[in-house]
């Protein structure tokens, strides 16, 4: 691991127990499908930190390769990779989303 | 930087040759698509690998020529 941008990487996803790469802000998503997973987590309740990769060239392109996934926005819990917007959808729609929550000692209070 | 919907059912069917496949235009532009594909080879995979399985697949398109591409992969029931 001495790639600097993967570094930086794994230093955000250790970082919050819920981390989420993005297009633009959770305020501000700059993408459906970022602003469809940002929807989910604040629905769900859940704390998440979050980074602006159109902001970050490096970590734009970085992240693909880190997590072998071509696309953003991309969701990580406790430092593992769920998924893309498709994912995590369809996870929250089924409750396995909140159940992997729960399972990782997460709280999750209704919004 | 667009993709035709006969040339991702191509790649995914040489990829997955038992697979069912259906492909849907979800902007008209080329763009957007949605694709379903039923495999064998997702028995017992996490979702997000038979994912990483489609994207492999389509050999690097996904992300770069072809911007979106909403999945839904499983096992024939």
């Amino acid at each position: 691991m001495d790639n600097p941008v993967f570094v930086e990487i794994q230093n955000h996803i250790e970082g919050s127990d819920v981390f989420l790469f993005m297009k633009g802000t959770p305020l501000f998503p700059q993408c459906g499908f970022s602003a469809r997973v940002v929807q989910i987590l604040k629905h769900s309740g859940v704390p998440f930190a979050s980074l602006n990769v159109l902001e970050n060239a490096e970590i734009r392109e970085g992240i693909k390769s880190f997590s072998n996934w071509p696309t953003i926005p991309q969701l990580y819990v406790k430092g593992e990779f769920i998924g893309g917007c498709d994912i995590v959808a369809e996870m929250y729609q089924t409750g396995e989303l909140q159940a992997l929550l729960e399972e990782k000692g997460i709280t999750q209070n209704a919004a | 930087m667009a993709m035709q919907a006969n040339e991702i059912e191509a790649l995914i069917k040489a990829a997955f040759p038992d697979a069912k496949i259906e492909i849907e235009d979800l902007a008209g532009d080329n763009d957007h698509y949605a694709a379903t594909v039923v495999s064998e080879a997702f028995r017992g995979v996490p979702r997000v690998r038979q994912h990483q399985m489609v994207y492999a697949a389509l050999q690097g398109r996904m992300g770069g020529e072809l911007h979106a591409l909403a999945l839904q992969t499983s096992a024939p029931e």
